[in-house]
């Protein structure tokens, strides 16, 4: 429909090897979100998941003679606040029309979609690629192309009977947002990139809540390859898509078939196709000959949708802080590039670290968040939702440490419990005296014993001042860790080098 | 009791409300006359006595207490495509076998809410698809007017069966559906009145859909004011509808009766149609002279895009239809004949469960809509329809109250006439004047206005501003009253 334009630069890093020369991924995406809403888009049933089956069905969703569909304002409102989302043009007038296919599990024998006016039109979506090994992020423009509602199908069960196929209709006419992207997608890390920004865009806003196990959000992936920078080529369209692991799988198998059949001098079908996640590969379901003659046309029982400035305004004044924004403003407090990527990439990330962060040192927190928490959940399968630690928790550890009541390393092992055993931290410290010694007093005699045992060793440590740290680990061993580090460093130069 | 069926709505209304006679019996008359009758007419296809009696007796407690809405106790027909909760609603075709929806279409909700009572489901051409109502999968209704040599007429279509029970005086007023004519062309063959009103007046929730643009419920009576009675009733704003208007409902009998002087009426030289029958263009000259003599004002005016109205009306209704009947598939209610596949399935279902015309149109639809011919077909009858929608707008731009033409071209012809069985385009030409008004959007009214040279009624037809039907009552009741009614001799 729209024509094809090549905005991107080529970038050999991006390059799949062949035979004789590289080759270049063209990648666009059109990913099916399911809207956040309590009922669906034509029907007042509601659009909870994992109910009975048909029970989620009105006289609407099946399609019984003589019904007719009321548009769902709230879904209209959520399209409009995803597409402010991602600085896309938001249509005043829109058309609904049906696409028409018989399939069992389409009740009205037509879904309706949004052909010719679609909601929203053209926006962007800026996706961070990386880190590299330095830690940087390659920062790259994803056009969309476009965004429209439509209606899901039920569900067809073919292995529910010897003979028959059962049919669910709880999803049939649950409301999902189209968003398509241009072909501007290079690269397996940039498709994975640009779903996992648009998500969290998503999730920011509300507006889906992105659970690809679940069904709300999966994606059509097309493909083709061509010689770097040179003309587009013929695209397979892989169908829905349900994880970003295997998006990334079903490419590079994808693009491997397509450079093998060209470099054995073939050609590409355009066809559409299914990836096998157990075979981990893609399989031809119908070419564009058996491509189905959809008949779109304005659906006749909707009139179309006209909305003015107010609405549009009203609702961007309602928008939340978005991921680039908040990764803005957590780079202006002081994280770094690489922390505020990390922390913003999901939302829940960014909620907790703000939970922590209040009143604290940002700094201290996104380590404490990146790399004690997110790795031990990581390690341990579990996403933050199930964190054992709560914020206030992890808040309790950090001012443990600011209060220099506990040493960082202390702090590791205080971690730990509060993850295996739960509890408060300030508490457990108190209760099992892992506190360290700030007496000075204290630390003193450990030095001065060591010291009177030790006198080779001071003679070293004049002579090589690295040594001081062996003098340190024998405190900390004396004290049982609970020294502060920093007191036995400044005691130890004191009574060594006088 | 038989002089019962012969009290006009408004008449019954009076003696119901005066206690003068009970709904009861009312209703008992209808039914005794309708069982009767239906052997010959073939008019209803489902009786529903039980109801019908129960709904009666609930009246009668109504009336008995000074209480009761505006059809209260008042036996009705309605027309099959209309939804009736735990009754028989198959839009007369064998693919909606056995269906009984357990909702009730808003119209008939509206008239129930009122107090009428159901006597039964009327024969219709399958899903409206018809002019003569001889597509039905319940077989032809006969019209209750003969030809002089006792020929079996049509009662015209789709809702023949609606024309033909008020006609026949075996309901007291039915409803009707009118997609490109269905309310007025057959209630000119069968001297009734019948209105389709503007497109968005009644809501089209829980009526079986033929065209969704194009569709409209409306009345069919005995008389001018039973029509106003009963559109007040079917007609209210319904937020299950999108393209139901959301405007109050005027009081439109208290049109009838009211003078057209200086009342401005258009008469468009496109609808002299070459070949048309002598005695059309005379009733249509006894309705000028009618009305002028009443005191209205007879202005000529120009509808250039009428000719292209049928032509365009064959691609619009029959693209919407294939979609909309696109949900009879066999696989959730209804028909279902077993396949070796799911496609062999709904080739089974489908072939089997529809009837010729409907097939065809099907056919027709998909193809309109099909890739490489949309634009050809579907995008330039949508451009036609802008067009002839401006032609009416500038009409009444001008300050044209409201537009006369003949109904039909001709009068009701025989069940089975060959040559309109063997050409469909034929059979298509009875809607010539009506369709331009269902592309418009507008209200038009069909009031029987003299017989023809063969003792068979005729009809004019009005055609309005967009929710001004008020307008059509009033205008209709003066040709009415100079006419007079016209009642078939009792044969069957």
């Amino acid at each position: 429909m729209t024509e094809l334009v090549d905005v991107r630069t080529p970038n050999p890093k991006n390059f799949f090897p062949g035979e004789d020369h590289d080759w270049e991924l063209v990648i666009g995406l059109e990913v099916h979100a399911q809207v956040t809403s309590n009922a669906k888009l034509f029907s007042g049933a509601s659009t909870a998941f994992g109910s009975e089956q048909n029970s989620n069905v009105s006289l609407v969703d099946a399609a019984m003679p003589g019904m007719l569909p009321v548009i769902n304002e709230e879904c209209v409102r959520q399209a409009v606040k995803t597409g402010l989302g991602m600085s896309a043009v938001i249509n005043k007038r829109s058309v609904f029309d049906r696409k028409n296919y018989f399939y069992p599990d389409l009740p009205q024998g037509y879904q309706i979609s949004q052909l010719y006016h679609p909601i929203v039109g053209e926006g962007t979506i800026t996706v961070q690629v990386g880190p590299d090994k330095a830690g940087k992020f390659e920062t790259v423009e994803i056009g969309v192309e476009r965004l429209h509602l439509e209606q899901d199908a039920g569900k067809s069960m073919h292995d529910q009977h010897p003979t028959m196929s059962f049919v669910d209709l709880n999803r049939s006419g649950v409301a999902l947002m189209e968003i398509v992207s241009k072909p501007d997608i290079r690269s397996i890390d940039e498709a994975k990139a640009y779903v996992t920004k648009l998500r969290s865009i998503l999730r920011y806003l509300g507006t889906c809540d992105g659970n690809m196990d679940q069904g709300s959000m999966r994606a059509d992936v097309n493909v083709s390859v061509r010689k770097p920078g040179g003309d587009f080529g013929t695209r397979c369209e892989i169908k829905n898509v349900n994880s970003i692991r295997f998006m990334g799988q079903a490419i590079e198998y994808e693009a491997k078939r397509q450079i093998d059949i060209l470099e054995e001098g073939g050609s590409i079908d355009q066809e559409t196709r299914l990836f096998d996640p157990v075979k981990v590969e893609t399989r031809s379901m119908r070419s564009k000959e058996e491509a189905h003659d959809y008949r779109y046309f304005p659906d006749p029982d909707l009139l179309p949708l006209e909305f003015d400035d107010a609405y549009i305004e009203e609702i961007r004044a309602s928008l939340p802080e978005l991921p680039d924004q908040k990764r803005a403003r957590f780079m202006e407090e002081g994280l770094s590039e690489y922390d505020a990527s990390i922390l913003v990439s999901d939302k829940s990330y960014a909620d907790y670290f703000e939970k922590v962060a209040e009143g604290r040192d940002s700094k201290t927190t996104a380590n404490w968040v990146i790399n004690d928490l997110l790795g031990a959940l990581n390690k341990a399968g579990k996403d933050l939702d199930n964190s054992p630690i709560s914020p206030h928790q992890l808040g309790g550890i950090i001012d443990l440490i600011k209060a220099d009541t506990i040493s960082g390393k202390i702090a590791k092992d205080l971690f730990e419990i509060v993850w295996n055993e739960g509890g408060d931290p300030a508490k457990i410290v108190e209760d099992r005296g892992m506190a360290q010694v700030t007496d000075t007093g204290a630390i003193e005699a450990a030095i001065d014993e060591i010291i009177a045992a030790n006198p080779d060793k001071v003679a070293e440590v004049r002579e090589k001042p690295k040594m001081i740290g062996w003098f340190v680990g024998q405190v900390m061993a004396a004290t049982g860790g609970k020294a502060n580090p920093k007191a036995v460093n400044e005691l130890l130069q004191k009574k060594i080098n006088g | 009791m038989t002089d019962l069926t012969a009290l006009t709505i408004s008449q019954a209304r009076k003696k119901l409300r005066a206690k003068e006679i009970t709904s009861t019996e009312l209703t008992s008359a209808y039914l005794e006359a309708a069982n009767a009758a239906n052997g010959s007419l073939n008019a209803y296809v489902a009786m529903t006595d039980d109801l019908a009696l129960e709904q009666a007796k609930t009246s009668d407690a109504k009336l008995a207490q000074g209480e009761g809405g505006d059809l209260e106790g008042i036996p009705l027909g309605i027309k099959d495509l209309f939804a009736t909760k735990g009754v028989h609603t198959q839009a007369c075709s064998h693919i909606l076998d056995g269906f009984e929806p357990r909702y009730e279409s808003t119209v008939t909700r509206n008239l129930f809410d009122d107090g009428a009572v159901m006597i039964g489901k009327l024969n219709m051409d399958e899903f409206a698809m018809g002019s003569s109502n001889e597509t039905s999968y319940y077989g032809a209704v006969t019209n209750p007017w003969r030809g002089g040599d006792g020929t079996k007429l049509v009662p015209g279509g789709s809702s023949g069966g609606s024309a033909s029970a008020v006609a026949a005086h075996i309901c007291a007023g039915a409803t009707a559906t009118d997609t490109g004519g269905s309310i007025r062309q057959p209630a000119a063959f069968t001297g009734t009145v019948g209105i389709k009103p503007t497109y968005g007046r009644c809501s089209r929730w829980g009526t079986v859909a033929f065209a969704s643009s194009l569709d409209q419920a409306g009345p069919i009576t005995r008389d001018v004011r039973d029509a106003a009675i009963m559109l007040k009733s079917m007609a209210a704003p319904d937020a299950k509808d999108t393209t139901c208007a959301d405007l109050p409902v005027p009081d439109y009998e208290a049109s009838i009766g009211k003078s057209v002087k200086g009342m401005k009426i258009g008469i468009p030289k496109e609808y002299r149609l070459e070949g048309m029958p002598e005695e059309i263009e005379q009733l249509w000259q006894k309705g000028i002279a009618m009305l002028k003599d009443a005191g209205a004002e007879i202005v000529d005016i120009s509808l250039p895009h009428t000719k292209y109205a049928l032509p365009a009306y064959y691609i619009v209704a029959p693209a919407e239809a294939s979609s909309n009947l696109a949900r009879y598939d066999g696989v959730k209610y209804g028909l279902r004949v077993d396949g070796n596949s799911i496609d062999e399935m709904y080739e089974n279902t489908r072939a089997a469960g529809f009837g010729e015309e409907v097939k065809r149109r099907i056919m027709i639809g998909t193809y309109v809509l099909s890739a490489g011919f949309y634009d050809a077909y579907y995008i330039r009858a949508q451009k036609v329809r802008t067009l002839i929608k401006q032609d009416f707008e500038t009409a009444f731009a001008q300050g044209v109250d409201t537009i006369l033409t003949p109904a039909t071209p001709s009068a009701a012809f025989a069940i089975g006439d060959k040559e309109m069985a063997s050409d469909p385009v034929k059979m298509y030409l009875n809607d010539v004047f009506t369709v331009t008004v269902n592309m418009a959007g507008l209200p038009g009214i069909s009031v029987p206005a003299g017989l023809s040279d063969a003792g068979l009624p005729l009809g004019l037809q009005l055609i309005g501003r967009p929710f001004e039907e008020g307008t059509l009552f009033q205008a209709a009741s003066v040709i009415e009253k100079a006419a007079g009614t016209f009642t078939p001799e009792k044969w069957w």
